[in-house]
């Protein structure tokens, strides 16, 4: 479903700020993988996402996704196969717009803009429907403006709207980072139901070692902008935290407490 | 205070004018949040056009047309130099302006203004038709009040329709939340363009309106148009933000707002006997205070912050 090959990604090249943040990166993953993705502050966990997503284009390399070369396609026009919900709570939605315009948007993803009606009524049932999937209550306020939702509720729709137009690849980038840990586990549990209901292929960051463990068919850690861990199956259903931070020792070739602090 | 009753219909029509120069301004500022300065050129290019196409022979809806289509193209400048180009918004709008001051001169024939007789031209609007229809010369309808207010009701109307489009809605998730509308498969850039021409189409529309009002087309006729809009933005927002929530009545509040500017800016002319080569002075004043009276009255903070929402 998505074929990363060879990437390369230099920030600053030349300057004394010069940071090589992805280095010849490969990754493929098969249709209905859900994929958890760990690593230290500078790994490339997030310079990944944007590469994929096309928040920027890369130095070198391939992305292919369902067999598309996107490589130089603008990110606007990758939405079209691409769900995204990003780490800041305020960057997935118009805080401006009622809910139910912000779904509206979202359901015409990589669709053409016509002059027709941006929500009619009978897309308003739907989206009550699928509102009614968060148990957060926001069917009964469809019209409020989105800015006058917490953070919590802001990311369980920024969720929902990335999959309201069947994606084929789902980016979640630390989506529940930025929450408290009461919220950031009903996200998780409203993403989990989710991505298993629509069968979607997933690409999920977190910092949070059991989540990355206990979510997803398949884990890969990144180190200095490569995958230097990847696991799936039975092998990681099996894993623990210790096992993984002794993973990491031995791929990074550290066992420095201060990338186990980053990590754990 | 006689000059001051004499003045006013004439003021009122005049704001109701610049209000639709507002509203342009508005698809700018507060829908795609760009602080867009082509305006003060797109307005006079808007009278230059009407201006010369009248005096053409032109039909004057046929002028007015032409003149929307040239506002668009400096909007559609402006756009390309900001997206395309990746020049701030702001240097993009003072570039094109700086540019159409030669553009809107070579215009009008290489003269700084143009005449235009009423008593030769079939206008939509003119100052005379206000004495003319007091005096029954005229049919009611063609009082500038009611007449341009007409047209701000069906400019509105579109805008209102428009900003309900699938396209219009993408437009205003362009300008609330850039990364969210590109996430969401919308061409930001395109949205961008496109509202600076529609914006800059409406502007010079305003301005053809104000030169068949006041008979004349004139180089200087845009100079502080931006902060005239801003004036009927925030005079309006203040005044009625609490109580217009819905798109097009905010659109209203815009329209309202210019004309309160303009009976203010008369009173202050016609009760005070000022020179009127401080009103500029006073404008900015009047301006700067309607900023700055939300930012530091913080119990009027949350009604303007209501009412921030496009």
């Amino acid at each position: 479903m998505l074929k990363i090959e060879n990437i390369r990604k230099v920030f600053n090249p030349g300057t004394v700020n010069e940071k090589v943040a992805l280095n010849g990166l490969n990754l493929e993953l098969n249709p209905g993988d859900f994929v958890t993705v760990i690593g230290g502050n500078g790994a490339g966990k997030s310079t990944m996402l944007n590469s994929v997503a096309g928040v920027y284009g890369v130095d070198s390399g391939n992305i292919y996704i369902d067999g598309v070369d996107v490589t130089h396609l603008p990110e606007y026009k990758r939405a079209k196969f691409i769900g995204r919900v990003f780490q800041d709570p305020m960057m997935g939605t118009a805080a401006t717009m009622q809910i139910e315009e912000n779904m509206a948007l979202a359901a015409r993803r990589g669709k053409p803009r016509t002059l027709r009606t941006g929500i009619s009524n009978k897309e308003r049932e739907f989206y009550r429907e699928q509102l009614k999937i968060l148990e957060l209550g926001l069917e009964d306020r469809m019209t409020a403006k989105v800015g006058l939702l917490s953070g919590g509720q802001r990311q369980a729709l920024t969720l929902l709207m990335a999959t309201l137009q069947k994606p084929k690849l789902l980016l979640l980038d630390e989506h529940t980072a930025a929450l408290d840990p009461k919220t950031a586990d009903k996200v998780l549990e409203a993403t989990e139901k989710i991505v298993a209901a629509n069968n979607l292929t997933t690409l999920m960051i977190t910092h949070n070692m059991r989540d990355a463990i206990e979510h997803g068919n398949r884990l890969i850690m990144m180190y200095d902008g490569r995958i230097v861990v990847d696991v799936s199956g039975e092998e990681k259903k099996n894993l623990t935290v210790e096992q993984l931070l002794n993973l990491f020792s031995q791929a990074s070739g550290s066992d420095e407490v201060d990338d186990k602090l980053v990590l754990s | 205070m006689t000059s001051l009753i004499n003045a006013l219909p004439g003021a009122l029509a005049q704001g109701l004018i610049w209000g639709i120069m507002a509203i342009g301004l508005y698809i700018t500022y507060k829908v795609l949040e760009i602080s867009d300065l082509t305006v003060d050129g797109s307005f006079c290019t808007g009278g230059a056009v009407c201006a010369m196409m009248l005096i053409g022979g032109h039909n004057v809806w046929v002028a007015m047309l032409v003149a929307l289509l040239a506002g668009m193209v400096a909007g559609f400048v402006t756009g390309i130099l900001h997206t395309t180009l990746k020049i701030p918004a702001i240097l993009s709008g003072i570039l094109t302006q700086l540019g159409l001051w030669s553009i809107n001169l070579a215009i009008m024939g290489m003269k700084a203004n143009q005449a235009l007789n009423v008593n030769n031209y079939d206008m939509l609007v003119s100052l005379r038709y206000l004495q003319d229809v007091s005096k029954g010369l005229r049919p009611f309808w063609q009082h500038p009040l009611f007449s341009v207010g007409l047209f701000t009701v069906a400019i509105i109307a579109v805008l209102y329709w428009f900003f309900g489009t699938e396209l219009g809605c993408s437009i205003r998730a362009t300008g609330a939340n850039g990364n969210m509308a590109r996430a969401q498969g919308i061409n930001t850039n395109f949205n961008k363009v496109l509202g600076l021409m529609i914006s800059n189409g409406l502007v010079a529309l305003s301005g053809a309106l104000l030169a068949q009002f006041q008979s004349f087309a004139d180089i200087n006729m845009g100079r502080g148009a931006i902060v005239i809009g801003l004036a009927a933005i925030i005079i309006g927002q203040v005044t009625f933000g609490k109580i217009f929530r819905n798109f097009a009545l905010k659109l209203l509040a815009v329209s309202l707002g210019s004309v309160i500017y303009y009976v203010v800016i008369q009173a202050v002319i016609s009760l005070l006997d000022i020179n009127s080569n401080y009103l500029k002075l006073i404008s900015a004043v009047i301006v700067a205070v309607f900023l700055a009276v939300p930012n530091i009255m913080p119990n009027l903070q949350k009604g303007k912050k209501e009412a921030g929402h496009a």
